[in-house]
């Protein structure tokens, strides 16, 4: 197991560094530079910012200078906010982005899994069918549709919750949370009602129902730990989608977290913001992978077998 | 027999989501409004994270709002009219040419570290502002002064001989070029406020961009309020400078700044009752109107949207097609039926009534006599006329104005017109490489005069980017208007500029804009301007307020 994780790390090397050369000459490419402006800048001023960031220099040389920087984990300083350094911005929304990711995963796993064992239990029938077409509901439903929806139901008519800011007013946590956790409540309530009908369907579980044991227990003790085998494979991508995607939740709920920042550096051409998030993400996204995968395989004998034979 | 695991996990799961909302359906929860209205702390929709609060660095109206509360220049304006009134200078002269000001500085204005403030730190922070190395966008604002330009561009070396001397502590003298007469109202723009020099040179060198002096502890201002907390995209607090001047007339204890980013979510957050100022999404006017919402403020902006032609292509190098195109856009039609926001149909580049001045048009709604010029630029009835694109930065708002005009240029022209978008960063790309055919603009007063909009189209205008080159209208803006005798020969100059400029039409005028906001009515003094800025140092809030507000 040791040895599978310290291949897959290896593995991570290459594609990081295809990411950063990837990403590092799109930006470069890409129209209209950091310091665009509506009103037209003097050259003097061109000039003096583009010697300060380097960007006067062959971009082999940028790039070379950039890659020097990123191994000592120093992402540089902010094209846009001067004075602040890439590092301080994402040190800043992280944790923010992190926690609401853990609340929308908790969201999601409860209701997921509820609702999908639920259907589980007697397919076919209406106690299948409505938490399924709820699930349905779930996954189409944008969640740039559903904040502002929660927001006017439970903000502004019936005054219930706040609508905004992260931490500052007790309960302002909740609707973020719930809107970025449904889209993902309803893949896992339909990943797990498929992985517990599998499971369920099996000959121990018959032999446990011959033994006259109670389907609350048969459930709970012996069908959910191969049931929700679908479910914690998915744990990995979607807690990296949570922290990458938060993007919409946080602009709606006002949320200081990172995914604001991603998207306008890409607007505001912050060239080192752009790449210092994108390796970020990148690295954050293969550890969940590897994480995910070695829970599974924790989880799951028969490719803990196949690992073992692999390597 | 144990409880299983899993089942163990999932009630605790459970049960814990479900305490999480019971506490909250029970607390009420926080109303910023109604306790700030308590407390003396206005609750700002500021928009965005300031990129900089460096008066030196910073560009930008959310920016602006924040360092006009912690900073002061040596003149405020009035928060109606503008009208120049003192601040750091409790008093001035102007010599009978108009070329030399004379300041007499406060003697107990201070830093809000308790330092004293004087004459010196002008001379020392504007020497900084026009360091070519620091960045500074608005470096131009300081060329009035005699000699700045050429000190800012390398031409002089010698600081001296930029006109600005301390005379002794407390006075300050400022030499012009040319008299300008609006050069009080420049004071009052954060680009000319002093900074303090001790705090600035303790974080770096004087014209190193992006130190830290400006962050949250280090920051030392000469304004109203000092910055309390900077949580980066969460809120900047500033609170009352007790060293300020006059910090007994200020009547509010603290101002909170929200870079809230997106215009729906600040609406929304004045709803709910956590801001007391927020912008309104534009296709929410109508229905704040329509409801007489009380919180709905409309006001003339100093600003002009309008559409540029690239001189350069061929089809539009004739200016009869160029007028008869301004001729057939119904701007009453556009501005009632899809602006909706109070906008004004403007025939000229200069708001009306800037300064006094009116500009003259002869600019007006006419199709008849626009298919009489396309028939005379040899395209009767369209017929010839090659497909013509109009360029727009990515917005709702810009397409459907790019969507009307497109339909009534074929209605009223048939001729054919193509839409396209593009980024914002890659639209300015196209415009200043004058990549384009036709594209939309817009363009924002620094300050209230006709030259700030008619500068824009000098032959070598870096704003010009339409390719039109008039001599004579560069002799206008650069040598007549400075050495005007009087104020109305000033106007009378840019009315003969302005109709050389409509008489070419290299750009089209549109609309004025109007800023649109949501006071709440426990805001008072509130102040309305056509700058939309925000005097903090007057404004107080009214603690019985019911904070109701029609839904």
């Amino acid at each position: 197991m040791i040895r599978f994780a310290i291949n897959r790390l290896l593995q991570a090397i290459p594609v990081l560094l295809v990411v950063i050369s990837m990403t590092f000459l799109l930006v470069h490419s890409a129209p209209g530079g950091p310091f665009s402006a509506d009103k037209a800048v003097p050259p003097e001023v061109a000039r003096a910012l583009e010697a300060q960031y380097q960007l006067d220099q062959p971009l082999w040389q940028q790039y070379i200078s950039y890659l020097g920087d990123v191994i000592t984990g120093d992402f540089g300083p902010s094209f846009k906010y001067p004075g602040r350094t890439v590092n301080e911005l994402i040190a800043a929304g992280f944790p923010v982005t992190a926690e609401l990711a853990l609340y929308a995963m908790l969201v999601a796993l409860v209701i997921g899994i509820g609702a999908g064992v639920v259907a589980a239990m007697r397919p076919n029938t209406m106690q299948d069918y409505i938490p399924m077409s709820a699930a349905m509901l779930g996954i189409c439903m944008p969640s740039f549709l559903l904040g502002p929806i929660l927001v006017l139901i439970f903000g502004i008519h019936l005054e219930w919750l706040p609508i905004s800011g992260w931490g500052d007013i007790p309960g302002d946590k909740i609707l973020p949370a719930i809107t970025l956790g449904t889209g993902y409540a309803a893949y896992i309530a339909r990943l797990s009602r498929g992985g517990m009908l599998e499971v369920l369907s099996q000959d121990y579980i018959r032999t446990a129902r011959a033994k006259g044991l109670s389907e609350s227990l048969i459930i709970t003790k012996h069908a959910l730990r191969g049931g929700l085998i679908p479910v914690v494979a998915f744990l990995g991508p979607a807690f990296a989608g949570l922290l990458g995607g938060s993007f919409v939740v946080e602009t709606i709920f006002q949320i200081p977290g990172l995914g604001r920042f991603y998207v306008a550096s890409a607007f505001n051409r912050d060239y080192t913001m752009i790449l210092g998030m994108t390796i970020f993400f990148a690295t954050l996204i293969i550890l969940f992978n590897l994480l995910s995968d070695l829970l599974a395989l924790q989880l799951n004998p028969k490719l803990r077998q196949q690992a073992r034979g692999d390597h | 027999m144990p409880r299983p695991h899993y089942q163990s996990k999932l009630l605790s799961l459970t049960a814990s989501a479900l305490l999480l909302f019971t506490l909250a359906s029970c607390s009420d929860h926080q109303n910023n409004v109604r306790l700030g209205n308590l407390s003396g702390t206005l609750h700002w929709g500021n928009s965005t994270e300031p990129q900089s609060l460096d008066p030196h660095i910073a560009t930008g109206v959310p920016e602006h709002h924040i360092i006009s509360a912690l900073m002061e220049g040596l003149i405020h304006k009035d928060g109606e009219t503008l009208e120049p009134r003192p601040g750091v200078a409790k008093s001035w002269d102007i010599s009978e040419d108009g070329r030399v000001y004379t300041f007499y500085l406060r003697e107990n204005a201070r830093w809000s570290n308790g330092d004293p403030h004087n004459a010196h730190d002008y001379v020392w922070s504007w020497w900084r502002a026009l360091q070519p190395a620091l960045g500074n966008l608005y470096a131009y604002m300081y060329f009035p002064i005699e000699n700045a330009k050429a000190y800012y561009e390398g031409e002089i070396s010698d600081f001296d001989q930029v006109g600005v001397k301390a005379i002794d502590d407390f006075t300050l003298q400022v030499r012009l070029a040319n008299p300008t007469p609006y050069f009080l109202q420049l004071l009052d723009h954060y680009s000319l406020f002093p900074v303090h020099r001790a705090t600035v040179e303790k974080f770096g060198t004087a014209d190193q961009r992006g130190t830290r002096w400006t962050y949250e502890g280090n920051m030392v201002g000469n304004g109203a309020f000092q910055l309390k907390e900077w949580k980066i995209n969460r809120r900047i607090t500033v609170e009352r400078n007790p060293y300020y001047w006059g910090a007994d007339n200020v009547g509010l204890n603290q101002v909170v700044f929200y870079p809230t980013e997106n215009v729906a979510t600040e609406e929304r957050m004045f709803r709910a009752g956590q801001l007391h100022y927020s912008g309104v999404p534009s296709d929410k006017i109508a229905t704040y109107r329509e409801a007489n919402n009380p919180a709905l403020r409309i006001q003339p902006y100093l600003g002009i949207y309008f559409y540029r032609f690239n001189l350069a292509t061929p089809q539009l190098q004739d200016k009869r097609v160029r007028r008869a195109l301004a001729m057939t856009i119904n701007r009453n039609q556009l501005v009632t039926q899809i602006l909706k926001g109070g906008q004004i149909p403007a025939y000229a580049i200069t708001p009306p009534g800037t300064m006094g001045y009116y500009p003259e048009s002869d600019l007006k709604f006419d199709p008849q006599a626009a298919r009489q010029l396309m028939a005379e630029a040899g395209y009767p009835n369209g017929e010839g006329f090659p497909t013509t694109e109009i360029l727009y930065n990515t917005s709702e708002g810009h397409r459907k104005i790019a969507v009307a005009i497109q339909q009534m240029w074929k209605k009223y022209l048939n001729i054919d017109v193509t839409l396209l978008n593009q980024e914002w960063k890659v639209f300015l790309d196209t415009v200043s490489n004058r990549h384009y055919k036709m594209a939309r603009a817009g363009w924002i007063g620094d300050y209230v005069d006709p030259n700030n909009f008619l500068d824009m189209f000098l032959c070598n205008g870096g704003n010009n980017r339409t390719g039109w080159c008039n001599p004579e209208y560069d002799r206008l803006i650069l040598d007549a208007a400075p050495t005007a005798k009087s104020h109305a020969e000033r106007l009378t100059i840019f009315a003969q500029a302005e109709k050389m400029l409509l008489a070419d039409m290299p750009v089209i005028p549109i609309y004025v804009y109007t800023s649109n906001n949501l006071v709440h009515p426990s805001v008072k003094n509130f102040g309305r301007n056509i700058l939309n800025q925000a005097n903090y140092r007057e404004m107080y809030l009214e603690p019985d307020a019911q904070g109701e507000l029609q839904q």
